[in-house]
């Protein structure tokens, strides 16, 4: 290659690097020399960086009323390096901390940063506020951050609600939107809305003279970000059927789940005993968490949601419908009863026998139950005993029993369907058979649901074989942003037809003479219901109902367990009927029912 | 040998106090980014400035060591230093950790290295080492497509590895290829190509491609008439046209496909598509905040208080240049350019002395990879360029990045030193 042509080009590098090193010179001039506006005051001046926090999104219930809202709260924060000539005696005796106290904080923030603000006190009362503001400029590094709290305008549903919190290590660490200090939802929609709810941060630069005074915004507020509101959520629940419900439960451990069975929302979800929302905002927030977490009766526990129980005799129907779609029995099925002498399952009391399968649901019928389920399992459609429980399983399964659901409900559990796997490991396999598991006839034994599962339960008779997970939201931002509930659409292995007989059974059981529900019969309502006692080997025995109403266009489906109260006649059917008479005709009228049920308490008695 | 040596003898003392001044300038700022009044030891060892203080120290022995190494040998082993980089890369990518989202480093201990840093040094070394033994006498098959792969086979083990600033530098390489006489239209084809690029970016292959289109039927119009004459000329418009549109494809396709969010974004904010004050551009206009307020003689050491509000994200590494800015202001940042310019130049001038084919041509990749690295990064910091994660040679805290740009200078210092004998 030709060396002196080549040669020549060391000037034209050198050239590029002097020119692209001029360029850089010329723009370090400009933005450090020529442009003022980068410049800091020299007497000191500094910036300082404020969060602005976002107004958190609003909640509202189905009829638009309000249900959270956010109320204006001050921290007062602190720059360790900024702080001179304090004093400490009149700084200590405006925020009423003793002198030690004020040191473990001043130390906590230098521990955290000399140079970044950090929380000195939070969520400082109004009174204090009005103090500081004005003396501020005697405190130099100190300055008030203002945020904002959840407020509930009418305290109920604390569980599905949830709380918010202040951010843990671990919520920084997965996502970086987060520093420390911010708030965050712990617990129900607060939770699950997370990401829509709590809008975007901004931040506000200002200049801060030596006396601590805000000299205005830095460079024209140009570097400035406005934070962004949270969105609103409208939530499916019926504020007003929810109070009532949780006054129904006052001094009852139980739940309420009541379902829009054509949509799946839920109506009301109510978990007892319930606390006061309100207790978990403000400075008092852990101290009042720490009470609620020890108190005996537990009621931070979301009982709808987490709360397990055998579904007793409100399973029946879910056998019933199975015998039919697999034909081993039919609407007209007789089989006789002993009543409390029948075997293997003992009947709970005595009745016309033989009888059909419409008067056993009506009288709840064991016997007759044992036969279906004998009939489901002895099934000689199937190679085994086996082949036949896996088939019933599925059965069960499409119900919507051992799942969580893919609505948006907050840590649900999934109950159990014992699987065969399960039995073989207990029994052998091939050791067992329909007599060995006889208690899955009645909604007894391994079975474990969930209230939402039995209140979807109700929905899907309702509805005749399908349902839409249960689910809280129903629109995002305004009411006619639509939650998408397409994908939320199950069907069950049931057919359409099967449920007739089922639904006038369960009609009958607040219509005939021997139903077990007829004292609480609503005038002018159709329900169709079904009650269920659940042996407790603990203590007296839970109380389950499931309903819906009307029945010809079922507009709500229900699912009520009062835990230790007795026969589901005297406490869960009343609490069922009373809800439906609440929704349906807006106003109830079988007042000493009403005071009867409020006035009961059934936990003290224990 | 026939007498043991001073290693001493014959090193370029200029390059050598400038490195130090750079070191020393760098550990100041390290230390004024991380200074925190209630921590007082310089030594503290759980502090940057601590740490990059026995980074220096072994710097200093590998310095020695490489003095005392024979030059030839590096030259005799460039190809063999070149494939254990090669294998390194590649095993990083397989067993290597991810910092920073680049999966880019091997964790010992409490250590962690970056093959990537060392690996530009070997590349260099063989590059001098490939296009040295080609001369009239010795002319070999395909040198440009050759020397395409050595450079481009690092790039593409660096980019698998999601640090595109560390591949980026590579391109540094092209001043070494251009000093050689490579890229006679090839300097053209590059202007049209980038301006291409940049136009793409800046307007949609949509109206790009429908302008080339429209540039086409003109001349095809005016063509027409004397079809037969410009028959050849024709065709390599089509031609050309053709190449052009695959280009603008393909650099759309890239941009929308390969490039990350946040790459496109930067890339965006810096071609004043998009403003983001809190997204990408929130580091430079911290960045920029920082170095204007330190004005012309600057706040004064430790005085500086946007580095140290932790405003600036990696400020001892890619951004440590703002420390600087703020602390020592206009005359603190000049200085520095200063002592980079004069480092640079110096090494080109040395390297233009060198009878050996090879010790000049790796002095200038010495010289191009400090300048791109320089101009880089202190560009970003001003915003200038946009925000690619490469650190400031010799400034930078970390050990890989000291480390490596130590070996890269001192190789060439020693080379220097052998002048005379090797004639
Ligand atoms: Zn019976």
């Amino acid at each position: 290659m030709n060396r002196q042509t080549n040669s020549n080009r060391k000037f034209i590098i050198i050239g590029i690097f002097l020119f692209i090193a001029l360029i850089i010179t010329l723009k370090l001039f400009y933005i450090q020399v020529i442009d003022k506006s980068y410049k800091l005051d020299a007497s000191n001046n500094v910036i300082r960086h404020i969060r602005q926090y976002p107004a958190r999104g609003l909640v509202f219930d189905r009829n638009e009323k309000l249900l959270i809202c956010n109320k204006p709260s001050y921290d007062l924060m602190v720059i360790p390096n900024q702080i001179s000539n304090l004093d400490t005696n009149e700084f200590c005796s405006l925020l009423n901390i003793s002198k030690e106290q004020f040191i473990e904080k001043i130390e906590k923030s230098k521990n955290y940063s000399f140079y970044k603000p950090s929380v000195f006190e939070n969520q400082i009362s109004n009174k204090t506020f009005g103090y500081i503001q004005e003396k501020l400029f005697k405190f130099s590094g100190f300055f008030i951050q203002p945020r904002t709290l959840r407020d509930y305008p009418i305290a109920i549903a604390p569980h599905l609600l949830g709380y918010v919190g202040e951010v843990t290590n671990n919520d920084i660490k997965q996502d970086k939107y987060y520093k420390s200090g911010d708030y965050i939802g712990k617990s129900g929609i607060e939770n699950i809305y997370e990401k829509e709810l709590r809008g975007k941060k901004g931040v506000k630069i200002i200049l801060v003279d030596v006396h601590n005074r805000e000299k205005g915004s830095f460079n024209n507020a140009r570097y400035d970000t406005l934070a962004e509101a949270g969105r609103n959520l409208y939530l499916t629940i019926d504020a007003e059927l929810q109070e009532y419900g949780e006054k129904l439960m006052l001094n009852k451990k139980g739940s309420i789940v009541a379902i829009q069975p054509k949509t799946g929302e839920i109506l009301a979800m109510i978990s007892s005993p319930s606390y006061d929302p309100n207790l978990l905002i403000g400075k008092e927030r852990s101290k009042n968490y720490n009470n609620l977490l020890h108190d005996s009766i537990k009621p931070l526990i979301n009982r709808a949601n987490t709360g397990l129980y055998p579904p007793g005799s409100a399973f029946k129907p879910v056998n019933a419908l199975i015998g039919l779609q697999e034909k081993v029995i039919s609407p007209n099925t007789k089989f006789s009863c002993q009543g409390p002498e029948s075997t293997p399952i003992k009947c709970t009391h005595y009745h016309i026998s033989p009888l059909n399968l419409r008067q056993a649901i009506e009288v709840s019928c064991n016997s007759y139950f044992w036969n279906v389920f004998k009939n489901i399992i002895n099934n000689p459609g199937y190679n085994s005993v086996r082949d036949a429980y896996c088939a019933w399983r599925e059965y069960v399964l499409s119900f919507g029993f051992n799942s969580k659901f893919n609505g948006d409900l907050f840590s649900i559990r999934s109950g159990n369907v014992p699987s065969a796997d399960y039995y073989d490991r207990i029994y052998g396999k091939g050791h067992w058979n329909a007599l060995t598991i006889r208690s899955l006839a009645i909604g007894q034994g391994e079975i474990l649901v969930t209230p939402v599962q039995l209140a979807n339960l109700a929905t899907i008779i309702a509805n005749k074989g399908y349902y839409y997970s249960p689910h809280l939201v129903w629109a995002i931002d305004n009411i006619y942003n639509k939650y998408n509930i397409d994908k939320l659409k199950h069907i069950t292995k049931i057919d359409s037809v099967n449920f007739e007989p089922v639904i006038q059974g369960m009609y009958d059981v607040f219509e005939k003479s021997e139903g077990t529900a007829k004292w609480y019969k609503v005038k002018d309502l159709s329900i169709c219901g079904k009650t269920g006692t659940v042996q407790n080997p603990h203590g007296k025995d839970h109380s389950i109902f499931i309903a819906f109403a009307p029945k010809d266009n079922p507009q709500i489906a229900i699912s009520v367990i009062v835990e230790n109260s007795g026969f589901g006649s005297t406490w869960a059917a009343p609490i069922t009927t009373l809800m439906i008479e609440k929704y349906l005709n807006k106003t109830v009228k079988r007042k000493n029912v009403e005071q009867r049920i409020i006035d009961g308490n059934l936990i003290s008695e224990n | 040998m026939r007498r043991k040596e001073n290693i001493f003898k014959n090193i370029d003392w200029y390059l050598v106090i400038t490195y130090f001044l750079l070191v020393i300038f760098g550990w100041i700022s390290i230390y004024a980014a991380g200074y925190k009044p209630n921590v007082s030891s310089i030594f503290d060892i759980s502090q940057n400035y601590g740490k990059q203080l026995i980074w220096i120290v072994a710097s200093t022995v590998l310095i020695l060591i490489i003095l005392m190494i024979d030059p030839k040998f590096f030259s005799a082993l460039s190809y063999t230093f070149y494939a254990i980089c090669i294998l390194l890369l590649i095993g990083v990518l397989m067993f290597g950790s991810e910092i920073g989202g680049a999966k880019s480093w091997f964790k010992i201990g409490g250590f962690a290295m970056q093959p990537s840093e060392f690996t530009k040094i070997f590349t260099n070394l063989a590059i001098a080492k490939y296009l040295s033994s080609i001369n009239i006498n010795n002319k070999k098959k395909y040198p440009k497509l050759k020397i395409a792969f050595i450079i481009g086979l690092p790039i593409l083990l660096i980019f698998l590895q999601n640090d595109t600033g560390s591949a980026l530098v590579y391109l540094a390489f092209i001043i070494v290829l251009f000093r050689d006489g490579f890229f006679k239209n090839t300097i053209i084809i590059g202007t049209v190509l980038i301006i291409l690029f940049i136009v793409t970016l800046l307007l949609g292959k949509i109206l790009i491609l429908q302008i080339l289109a429209g540039l086409l039927l003109l001349m095809t119009f005016l063509l027409l008439k004397k079809y037969k004459k410009y028959k050849k000329t024709f065709f390599k418009i089509l031609g050309i046209f053709a190449i052009c549109s695959v280009y603008i494809l393909s650099v759309d396709y890239i941009f929308e496909n390969v490039l990350q969010y946040h790459q496109r974004t930067r890339i965006e904010i810096l071609l004043g598509k998009k403003t983001d004050p809190h997204g990408a551009g929130y580091n430079v206009n911290q960045s920029k905040i920082a170095i204007g307020s330190g004005g012309f003689t600057g706040k004064g050491f430790l005085k500086g208080t946007q580095t140290k509000y932790n405003f600036i994200p990696a400020q001892s590494t890619d951004f440590i240049f703002c420390t600087v800015g703020e602390d020592f202001g206009f005359i603190g940042a000049l200085t520095i350019i200063v002592l980079f310019l004069f480092l640079i130049i110096r090494i080109i001038i040395l390297a233009e002395r060198q009878r050996s084919k090879f010790s000049r041509l790796y002095g200038y990749g010495v010289a191009s990879i400090l300048f791109f690295h320089f101009s880089i990064n202190v560009g970003m910091t001003i915003g200038l360029f946009p925000v690619i994660g490469i650190p400031l040679p010799f400034f930078s805290y970390g050990g890989s990045s000291l480390w490596s740009f130590t070996i890269l200078l001192f190789i060439f210092i020693k080379q220097c030193s052998k002048k005379n004998e090797l004639i």
